[in-house]
């Protein structure tokens, strides 16, 4: 934390000051951190954009883990009688790579821009509880590496990623691998729970002057559509969990069928959770390139309130179709009947965003930069992946494809297809924002292009190789059983994990492109892309109390009609450029606010976070570990508790006798 | 005691008649935000404070919590041997009395509420107090009735009825357990003046979520206790 001194009337001092600033009193047992540089300054940070970034960097890892996950497993089926890994490993390495990929890639990657977006595409200068914020990021790092420390303490979870009891249970996994998979993810969750509170008030309280909710950036509405769903969708895997937890650790009988148990509470209890997780992985990708296609089509989002009102749909009927991954479990047929046509209909709010999409770029100047690339990338494979997804919604067709390739071929073009390609469109578009340097656009369509072929390369053929009926989660597949001719289950495993190292490639070209090449890059302009919504109102990367004077909104795409200014009569409209960007920003800053207190950082939320992983171990190994983590964890909620939110007047230096200095306490 | 009743009784029937000016008089304070450490009342989009939102978010989550459990229980309920069943365990006479505990304790936490409200912190920390001794009773309650339970041949893992009954009634009791924390917490901290934000909106917070676990324990009764399986 650091005092900015600057005089109230002239524009801001540069933020890189390293005035040191002690705090002059000291809050709950110890004194805040006020460290404005070094790793200090990231760690006990509770500045939205510093937690962004973090959770995006850790994301990047945990993606970069579970691709070589991925990679391990299609050698394995490269060919016949696979002997890259064992039956046990191939079963923990597909586990873990559909949960890092589900839970400690996309949907950190999706809270990594949530966290860095909303609070500036609101108008706000954080969010609404900025010490939550960074217990949010530290619990899903705690969650991430606890979970995957499991693969040196005697193997990883092998019961597929939705882990289905009684399968799950300790005559049928009997390493720790389940525990550690549970407990994981019961960490992760508190952090999805407590960073989906935390988003939706932002969203719902601090918005800016004139912003009400039809005029919110379509991103804004999008995460918080998701973090709705994740709100109402955690606690049901919380219970899932903790039953299987005493199940394994106490010796209840929740899943076992000789005891009278129903096979069926955790499969209903897993999908209530697993099915709106779906739309936890996609929606925030839909927003994002719902803000990146009308940037490069030069033209309105169309119909902004249907977007929104879709989303807002298949968050609702998100809930009502969780059995379509149980036909085959002999629910009856008026079940099966009712979320068949209720899977069916979900599709309805989802083909209406693809409309929407494709009537933006309608007769728009497209411009077809790599984020918009990724955009309309998305919108392709995305539709691939649904038109796959309503077989799956005819039970009799889906009974034939499930447990086959053809499922893990349909979930990939979704997850992948709009998940995945959805965010790197993030990453590319709001890259300028974020960091004040382009990515090399040659690179990025490099990447962009290898990513989409190896995509099809890779889950492509899986279509085919699972209505030929390879079954998926086997750990080999023997040749006199591969078939003949085109259909040769042999030929198109090659082709798969050939598209796997296509794909892997192409991510890697990402790495290369924003860890070496972009260290050359020219500094970006203010307003690369000609963008129109409110997180483009200030620097780039952005200062860290975000916007010199609290923005009044005026209209949707606040930003483009403060630059451009609509001269056509009737209905026709006519735009022709006022401002640019730069000169939008010295207005701002000449009118820039005074006394602008940000939240001070706190050691507490990364005590608390770490509290939770030792006391996991205890209930994995040793009792005492657990009274160890409950100590750390109820010092650190007294510690929070008694720390004051804000940096109190005494905080801050007084002002020097006769000047007229505002003061401004930033956590840079 | 009794005019602090009265005065309470009449603060309550005020807030009732005026919810719509209560609403912006007492609700608008940003609680863990930027912008007020400084007293002046911060203005949300919503006029609902960030805290209270956020704590009726939390809460709005807990009830799934609570129907996964719940679900888990009605399922298993019939799920038991014969001769150890509700049938033969509940003593309705007591988990009455108990039950009838909690619902006091909500009064009392009404009242407490009401004297923060006032600005009265002598009687807020003793409402709190008996708020924490109500709750604690309750959980005692729990506790005697486990332990009965267990003696007459209930353990955790003998039938899928037990495991499902324990593990319910037991969240619920550590949710109990957790506030009557809370309540200690809230009073020493009124006590030593280290509430920093709004005092009553502490209190009240931690009053919305007392009322919340006592609104699930009514249903666990209803559903557990009363309906005959």
């Amino acid at each position: 934390m650091a005092i900015i001194e600057r005089p109230a009337t002239e524009s801001p001092a540069p933020t890189d000051t390293d005035d040191l600033v002690t705090a002059t009193s000291s809050y709950g047992y110890l004194r805040r951190p006020v460290e404005s540089t070094g790793w200090r300054s990231w760690a006990f940070t509770v500045d939205h954009k510093k937690i962004g970034i973090m959770y995006g960097v850790v994301a990047m890892f945990f993606f970069a883990v579970g691709g070589i996950e991925a990679g391990l497993i299609r050698l394995q089926l490269a060919g016949p009688d696979g002997t890259i890994l064992s039956a046990d490993k191939y079963n923990q390495m597909f586990t873990m790579h559909a949960t890092t990929m589900v839970f400690l890639f996309v949907m950190p990657m999706a809270a990594a821009f949530a966290n860095y977006m909303i609070p500036l595409q609101i108008g706000a200068r954080d969010v609404a509880f900025p010490r939550l914020n960074a217990l949010s990021l530290w619990l899903f790092v705690a969650g991430g590496l606890f979970l995957n420390s499991s693969w040196i303490l005697g193997g990883a979870a092998d019961g597929g990623w939705f882990m289905y009891a009684p399968n799950s249970d300790t005559p049928f996994s009997p390493t720790n691998g389940v525990d550690f998979w549970a407990l994981g993810l019961q960490i992760t969750g508190i952090a999805s729970l407590v960073g989906a509170i935390n988003l939706i008030v932002t969203v719902l309280n601090m918005r800016a002057p004139g912003m009400s909710l039809m005029k919110m950036p379509i991103f804004t509405w999008m995460a918080m559509i998701t973090q709705f769903l994740l709100l109402f969708a955690m606690p049901v895997i919380t219970v899932a969990l903790f039953l299987l937890m005493f199940q394994r650790s106490f010796g209840a009988t929740f899943f076992s069928v000789e005891e009278g148990a129903d096979p069926l509470l955790w499969q209903h209890l897993f999908w209530i959770f697993g099915h709106p997780e779906v739309y936890i992985i996609v929606l925030p990708a839909f927003g994002i390139i719902s803000e990146v296609l009308p940037v490069f089509s030069k033209k309105p989002l169309f119909g902004y309130p249907f977007v929104v009102f879709s989303g807002a749909a298949i968050g609702f009927v998100g809930w009502g179709v969780w059995a379509h991954h149980m036909f085959a479990s002999g629910l009856g047929p008026v079940s099966v009947a009712v979320f068949s046509v209720a899977t069916m209909a979900i599709a309805v709010p989802t083909g209406v965003k693809i409309i929407n999409w494709t009537l933006t770029m309608w007769g728009g100047k497209l411009q077809f930069t790599t984020a918009m690339l990724f955009a309309c990338g998305l919108i392709v494979q995305f539709t691939l992946g649904g038109l796959s997804g309503v077989t799956h919604a005819v039970a009799p067709s889906d009974t034939q494809q499930t447990d086959t390739y053809y499922i893990v071929a349909h979930f990939h073009y979704v997850i992948f297809g709009g998940g995945v390609l959805g965010l790197f469109a993030g990453v590319y578009y709001w890259w300028p924002k974020i960091f004040g340097k382009q990515l090399n656009e040659t690179w990025g369509k490099w990447n962009f292009w290898l990513m989409i072929a190896g995509m099809n390369l890779t889950f492509g053929p899986m279509h085919i190789i699972g209505l030929q009926g390879q079954p998926r989660r086997m750990y080999v597949w023997t040749e006199n059983r591969a078939g003949e001719g085109f259909f040769n289950l042999g030929m198109w495993n090659l082709v798969a994990t050939i598209g796997t190292f296509v794909l892997g490639i192409g991510i890697l070209l990402f790495f290369i492109n924003a860890l070496v090449i972009h260290r050359k890059q020219p500094v970006a302009p203010l307003d690369p892309w000609d963008a129109r919504s409110l997180e483009w109102l200030t620097t780039s990367p952005p200062k860290p109390h975000n916007f010199d004077r609290t923005p009044t909104v005026h209209a949707l795409d606040e930003v483009f009609h403060r630059k451009y200014e609509d001269i056509g009569e009737g209905d026709e409209h006519d735009y022709v450029q006022r401002a640019t960007l730069e000169e939008l920003m010295l207005e701002e800053e000449k009118h820039a606010d005074a006394h602008i207190h940000l939240p001070a950082p706190s050691y507490w939320p990364m005590v608390l976070a770490v509290s939770l992983p030792i006391m996991a171990y205890g209930i994995i190994y040793t009792t005492w570990l657990i009274a160890l983590g409950g100590a750390i964890a109820i010092a650190a909620m007294f510690g929070w508790a008694l720390e004051p939110a804000d940096a109190e007047d005494s905080d801050f230096d007084p002002p020097a006798p006769g000047e007229q200095t505002s003061k401004e306490l930033a956590n840079v | 005691m009794s005019d602090v009743v009265k005065e309470t009784v009449s603060d309550a029937v005020d807030i009732v008649k005026d919810h719509a000016d209560d609403v912006h008089e007492h609700d608008v304070s940003a609680g863990d935000h930027a912008d007020d450490g400084h007293g002046a009342a911060h203005a949300t989009s919503l006029g609902l404070s960030n805290t209270k939102l956020a704590m009726w978010l939390f809460l709005g989550s807990e009830c799934l919590l609570f129907g996964g459990l719940i679900s888990t229980y009605m399922l298993y309920r019939n799920r038991h041997s014969a001769d150890v069943g509700p049938d033969q365990l509940w003593d309705i006479p007591f988990t009455s009395a108990s039950s009838f505990v909690l619902l006091m304790s909500s009064l009392t936490m009404v009242l407490a509420v009401s004297a923060a409200n006032r600005k009265d912190d002598r009687n807020t920390k003793s409402w709190l107090i008996v708020t924490a001794l109500l709750g604690s009773l309750f959980v005692a309650g729990q506790v005697y009735e486990f332990t009965t339970f267990y003696r007459e041949g209930l353990g955790y893992t003998d039938s899928l009825f037990a495991s499902s009954f324990y593990t319910l009634t037991g969240f619920h009791g550590v949710h109990v357990s957790v506030g009557i924390i809370m309540l200690l917490a809230t009073m020493a901290m009124i006590a030593k003046n280290k509430i920093s934000g709004d005092k009553a909106e502490t209190v009240e917070m931690v009053g919305l979520y007392w009322h919340f676990v006592d609104v699930i324990w009514i249903i666990i009764f209803t559903l557990v206790y009363l309906i005959p399986a």
